[in-house]
């Protein structure tokens, strides 16, 4: 009997490398990589060659010769229509559209997020109600409307106008997800508050906020994505001196007159898409953690 | 006499359901008040009532005979301890201990010589800058009491503050908050489901049911005078033993067997025979050499027996009823024996069967 125990199994169970379940699984993540990693690759060298390499059509290769000639021109001279600045208005603009927008949204919405979740006011259910359903209306239908009331106060092509929408448009979402996480931040630590004579802003700056900046960096994530990479509202509420980055590389790379500069398109796309992609790894962590939330403990 | 805090006439419904009704409750200077009751009885919801984090219905709260029904929290004079602590996590405890001071806008010596105080009553001062994720749950809780202390309130109200503590801190805590009230003297309201807390900390003990007070009154009455079936079963682990039956003419009769109720105090002269039940504790049930001086012996055949350790839980027939007989933990009780039982009518309760209310 114990020669039978100390020859059967003993201690962890040996793990096979190369496992079904292994191949399947990084299988998967492999094809599911390239699919995406691929088209950034093209993006890439394509960037840094110069036309006659591209003309020679072998798109997956390395550049022979490297040039940041195309960063240059998107960046600085490219032309749409009669102006050739390049991208570097539109960034300026998107910058100018940005950082209000997103500032003004956020802290609108998480004071909402933070009223609707502790101070519950007679209707304050039917409010939310009502802010949500504006999440699920396309913003298609909302288009000429908006035109028309910006007209009546004034501010139609002012980039002034442009962030007021887009804070609007925020607030639905936003506004949700201030109110889950505010909701699960145990209700005693707001009853102790209130004993301790905090009143509605001094609860929110001194309690709720420092305890909401996870769920502060994912809203800041989710607008500066949103709002950089928005084209519709900043094409219909803005004039041709204000379009945001995302309107100037349309009108870059759709521009019909002379060749098609591949590589000039290629480096403005990417340019174009490098703000909410730095915002993204500089942030990356702590998304997770806020995305994740909802098991914070006191 | 003046009382602490009084509670007239109070109601709180949500919406349609009525959580507290019409509820009377007058808290004694310096009193340690412990709420009862199973979950959903409305013993919190009352107390937040009293803290103020909840707006009544209908009726009024007094609180050093100031009415306060509307009242903001931190005006009420009152300082409250939570079931989770409740610490600001972002905050060090001294932080925590100083949030409601600087609130009130306190000159900051008399704030460093509060919080000195209360950490030295309350052994946290080398805990001061610490933040509540690197406290141990006894020393959170004990940040919480403080939190009250310094606030140099007339009431504290703590609402199950030691349930979320593992069963041996529990105890040391008791001690401590019994230990606490000794020396501040303040009055005390405090909320728990636990009748363990309550017989130990209580100078009086409200049983709570349905949003009504079932009984006010001492450990001492509550355990050994139940006003009602609800609070006789509520009260004592294990539970008391009930009997149907009937009282005919100051003997309660059950099957076959008649237990004269000599030297039981009835709460009024009992003139008309009805069906009744008594309730009898386990502890109050004797056996061995005791069982000759009891008024009432009887013959039960053991069942199971649960030693416990310190007593031994046995579980006995008579006729068809299976009673619950605590024996002494050194008891040498098998199942299939057959025992004799001593049973004292003056210590067991009598209640009636339609009404439920004590005879």
């Amino acid at each position: 009997m114990a020669d039978l125990t100390m020859t059967g199994p003993r201690g962890p169970k040996p793990k096979k490398r190369f496992s079904r379940a292994n191949i399947f699984l990084y299988g998967t993540l492999i094809v599911v990589s390239m699919y995406y990693l691929l088209p950034l690759y093209v993006m890439v060298v394509t960037s840094l060659k110069g036309m006659p390499e591209i003309r020679m059509g072998n798109v997956f290769g390395p550049p022979l010769e490297i040039t940041f000639e195309p960063w240059v021109k998107a960046w600085s001279e490219a032309c749409t229509g009669v102006n050739c600045d390049g991208l570097s208005r539109g960034f300026w603009n998107s910058v100018q559209i940005l950082i209000p927008s997103v500032v003004l949204s956020i802290a609108i919405a998480s004071v909402n997020g933070y009223a609707l979740s502790n101070w519950k006011f007679k209707g304050s259910e039917v409010f939310f109600t009502i802010l949500i359903l504006g999440a699920f209306i396309p913003y298609q239908t909302m288009i000429y409307p908006i035109v028309i009331l910006l007209r009546e106060i004034g501010l139609m092509g002012d980039l002034g106008g442009l962030v007021l929408v887009h804070t609007i448009f925020g607030m639905p979402i936003l506004t949700l997800l201030f109110r889950n996480y505010f909701a699960s931040v145990p209700e005693e630590l707001f009853k102790a508050a209130r004993v301790d004579g905090a009143g509605f802003w001094r609860i929110y700056f001194q309690i709720m906020l420092p305890m909401a900046l996870p769920i502060f960096v994912v809203a800041i994530i989710l607008q500066v994505t949103g709002i950089w990479n928005d084209f519709l509202f900043g094409v219909i509420y803005t004039k041709p001196a204000t379009y945001p980055m995302t309107v100037q590389l349309n009108n870059i790379v759709n521009s019909v007159q002379g060749i098609k500069e591949y590589n000039v398109n290629m480096a403005a796309t990417l340019l174009t898409g490098l703000v909410p992609l730095v915002i993204y790894f500089a942030s990356g962590k702590l998304f997770v953690r806020g995305i994740a939330a909802g098991a914070v403990k006191g | 006499m003046s009382y602490s805090v009084e509670i007239k006439q109070l109601d709180l419904s949500f919406g349609a359901v009525k959580v507290l009704r019409n509820l009377d409750l007058n808290i004694n200077e310096g009193e340690f008040l412990v709420l009862l009751g199973s979950s959903g009885c409305g013993k919190s919801t009352l107390l937040n009532c009293i803290a103020g984090l909840l707006e009544v219905t209908d009726g009024q709260i007094f609180i050093k005979g100031k009415n306060v029904t509307w009242a903001e929290p931190s005006e009420r004079g009152i300082g409250m301890v939570f079931q989770s602590y409740a610490l600001y996590p972002q905050m060090t405890v001294k932080g925590n201990l100083s949030f409601g001071l600087k609130n009130a806008r306190l000159p900051k010596d008399e704030i460093e010589a509060r919080v000195a105080r209360a950490a030295e009553i309350l052994q946290i001062g080398p805990l001061l800058d610490r933040k509540p994720g690197a406290l141990s749950g006894g020393q959170r809780q004990r940040v919480a009491i403080g939190r009250a202390l310094v606030r140099d309130v007339d009431v504290f109200l703590f609402d199950e503050p030691l349930s979320n503590l593992d069963a041996k801190l529990r105890v040391d805590l008791r001690v401590e908050l019994k230990r606490l009230h000794n020396q501040l003297k303040n009055t005390m309201i405090y909320v728990t489901h636990d009748q363990v807390e309550a017989m130990t900390l209580a100078d009086r003990i409200a049983v709570m049911k349905g949003g009504a007070i079932m009984q006010l009154g001492s450990p001492d009455e509550i355990y050994n005078k139940p006003r009602n079936l609800y609070v006789a079963d509520f009260i004592g682990s294990p539970s008391m033993n009930f009997l149907e039956g009937h009282l005919e003419a100051g003997v309660f009769k059950v099957d076959d067997m008649a237990m004269p109720m000599t030297g039981y105090e009835f709460a009024a002269p009992q003139t008309a025979d009805r069906p009744a039940v008594i309730g009898i504790r386990p502890e109050h049930i004797v056996t061995g050499e005791l069982v000759r001086n009891a008024p009432l012996q009887y013959h039960v055949d053991v069942d199971l027996v649960e030693p416990m350790g310190s007593d031994t839980l046995v579980y006995a027939k008579l006729g068809d009823h299976l009673f619950r007989i605590r024996m002494d933990g050194q008891a040498t009780v098998k199942a299939g024996q057959t025992i004799e039982i001593g049973i004292d009518p003056s210590r067991a309760s009598l209640f009636d069967k339609a009404t439920e209310d004590r005879l």
